[in-house]
C-alpha cells in the first residue's frame, strides 16, 4: 500500500509488523461473530475487536493514513443502516409470524453453522454497528485539539 | 483448589487495584491501574463459567484503556494530588463504614454462594436447544427469548455515542445572522 | 457471603472515590469500578458450584441443574457494552470542561455550581 503519511504515527518496525498483524486481528473478530452461537462470543465481542483492528491501524500509521481510505460519512451511515436492519428484521418477524422480533426463519440442524434462524444474522448487523461506533468515538476522542471551536 | 479460593484471591486483588487507582498521583498509571482491575475481573468470570463475560470484558477493557489513555495523558501530565479537604474526607469514610456494617446483616439472608435459586433459567437450559437451535445458550438468550433486552440497549449505546459525536463535533451550527 | 461482602466492599471504595476525589477522570474512574463491582455481584449471585459452562456439547446430554444460569450473564453482557459508551460519553464532557475552564479540578468549574 502507498503511503502519503510516512512521517505520522510510529516507527517503521511497528508499521512493518502491524502490515501482518491487522488482518489477524480483523479475521479473528470476524470468526468470533460468525461463530456466535455455537462458541463463546457473539456480535458485541466480535465487532469490539473488528474496531480494535482499525484502531491498531490508526495507532500504527496515523489518523490520515486510516481516512484517506475509508470514509467517516460511510462509517456514520453503516452503523446506522445497520440500527435500521435490526429493526427491519423485527418488522419481517412480525409480518410472517405475528409477534416484532419473533424467529421467522428455520431453526435448522443443531451444531451446525448455518442454523439457529436468525441469531447469526442478527449478530452480522450487531458486529457492523458496535464496530463503526466505537471506532468513531475512538477516533473523534483522539483527534480532538484543545483549540479549535 | 475450589473456586472460592480463587475468587478470594481475585476479589482482594481487584480492591487493592482499586484503591491504588484512586490514590496514584499520576493519571497515566491511574489509567493503567484500572485497566489491571477490569483484566482480573474477566478472570474471574472465567473462573465462574461465563467465557462469554470474559471475552466482552477482556476486549471492552481494552479499548476503553485506549480511548482513556488518549483523551486525557497529554491533558495532564502534571502531577496532580486533588484531595478535598480533611473534614470532608472523615465524614465520607465514616458514612461509608457504617452502611458497610450494616450491609454485612443484610447480606445474611442472601442464599449463600454456590446455591442458586434457579426457576426460569431451568426452562432455558433445558429447551434452549431445541426451541432455538443455538449450542450457545448465552447467545440464545439474549438474541431469541430476551432479545427486547438487546434491542433496546442497541438503542442506548446509539444514543450514547450519537452525544459523543455530538459534544466532540468540530463544526458548530452557524450562526444567525438576522441581527 | 463473604464473597458478597469483598464485592460490596469494592462498591463501596468507587463511591468512596466518586465523592471525595476533585479531579474529573478520578471520579470517571471511580464510577467505572462501580460498574465492575455490580457486574461481578450478579455474576457471583449465578453460580452453582461445580457446575459447568451453559455450551451443549453434541452427544453429551448435561442435566439443566447442572449448569450456570444464563439470565445473570446475558443481563451483564448488556451492561458491560452499555459501560463503554456511557464511559466515552463521560471523557468527551470531561474534554470539553477541559477546554472552556482549563481545568480538571471540579471545585473551580464555577458556573457549574449554580
Amino acid at each position: 500500500m502507498q503511503n502519503n503519511f510516512p512521517n505520522e504515527g510510529m516507527s517503521v518496525i511497528v508499521k512493518t509488523i502491524t502490515r501482518f498483524t491487522v488482518w489477524l486481528i480483523f479475521l479473528y473478530g470476524l470468526y468470533i461473530v460468525i461463530h456466535g452461537h455455537l462458541s463463546p462470543g457473539g456480535g458485541f465481542a466480535g465487532g469490539v475487536i473488528v474496531a480494535l483492528s482499525y484502531v491498531h491501524l490508526t495507532l500504527a500509521y496515523g489518523k490520515n493514513f486510516v481516512m484517506e481510505r475509508v470514509n467517516k460519512f460511510a462509517m456514520n451511515s453503516l452503523e446506522a443502516i445497520a440500527a435500521i436492519l435490526i429493526v427491519l428484521t423485527g418488522l419481517v418477524g412480525l409480518y410472517v409470524t405475528g409477534y416484532f422480533l419473533a424467529n421467522f426463519m428455520g431453526i435448522g440442524k443443531l451444531y451446525t453453522l448455518l442454523s439457529a434462524g436468525y441469531i447469526p444474522m442478527l449478530n452480522i448487523f450487531i458486529c457492523v454497528k458496535v464496530s463503526m461506533g466505537l471506532y468513531l468515538v475512538f477516533y473523534y476522542l483522539a483527534s480532538f485539539k484543545q483549540q479549535e471551536g | 483448589m475450589p473456586v472460592d479460593i480463587w475468587l478470594y484471591f481475585i476479589l482482594g486483588f481487584m480492591i487493592i487495584g482499586s484503591i491504588a487507582c484512586l490514590e496514584i498521583k499520576n493519571i497515566l498509571s491511574s489509567i493503567i491501574t484500572i485497566g489491571v482491575v477490569g483484566l482480573s475481573l474477566s478472570l474471574a468470570f472465567l473462573f465462574l463459567g461465563a467465557p462469554d463475560l470474559a471475552l466482552v470484558q477482556f476486549v471492552f477493557e481494552i479499548l476503553c484503556m485506549i480511548i482513556l489513555i488518549r483523551a486525557f495523558a497529554k491533558r495532564s501530565i502534571e502531577v496532580r494530588a486533588l484531595q478535598r479537604d480533611v473534614p470532608e474526607t472523615i465524614i465520607a469514610i465514616v458514612i461509608l463504614a457504617s452502611i458497610f456494617v450494616l450491609s454485612i446483616f443484610a447480606f445474611k439472608d442472601m442464599p449463600s454462594f454456590g446455591k442458586p435459586i434457579v426457576r426460569v433459567a431451568e426452562r432455558y437450559l433445558a429447551n434452549a436447544g431445541v426451541e432455538t437451535g443455538s449450542q450457545n445458550i448465552v447467545t440464545a438468550v439474549i438474541l431469541n427469548y430476551r432479545i427486547y433486552d438487546t434491542l433496546g440497549e442497541i438503542t442506548v449505546l446509539f444514543t450514547a455515542i450519537l452525544g459523543t459525536l455530538t459534544i466532540l463535533r468540530k463544526t458548530g451550527r452557524k450562526k444567525r445572522h438576522a441581527e | 457471603m463473604i464473597l458478597y461482602i469483598m464485592c460490596f466492599f469494592l462498591f463501596l471504595v468507587g463511591v468512596y472515590g466518586a465523592i471525595t476525589k476533585r479531579d474529573l477522570i478520578k471520579i470517571i474512574l471511580a464510577i467505572g469500578i462501580m460498574g465492575y463491582s455490580v457486574n461481578l455481584f450478579l455474576v457471583l449471585l449465578a453460580y452453582r458450584t461445580g457446575a459447568l459452562v451453559p455450551i451443549l456439547k453434541k452427544g453429551l446430554n448435561i442435566p439443566a441443574n447442572m449448569m450456570v444460569d444464563p439470565i445473570p450473564q446475558a443481563l451483564v453482557l448488556t451492561s458491560i457494552v452499555i459501560e463503554l459508551g456511557v464511559t466515552a460519553l463521560m471523557a468527551a464532557l470531561a474534554i470539553r470542561i477541559y477546554q472552556k475552564y482549563d481545568t480538571f479540578d471540579i471545585t473551580k468549574i464555577r458556573r457549574l455550581q449554580g
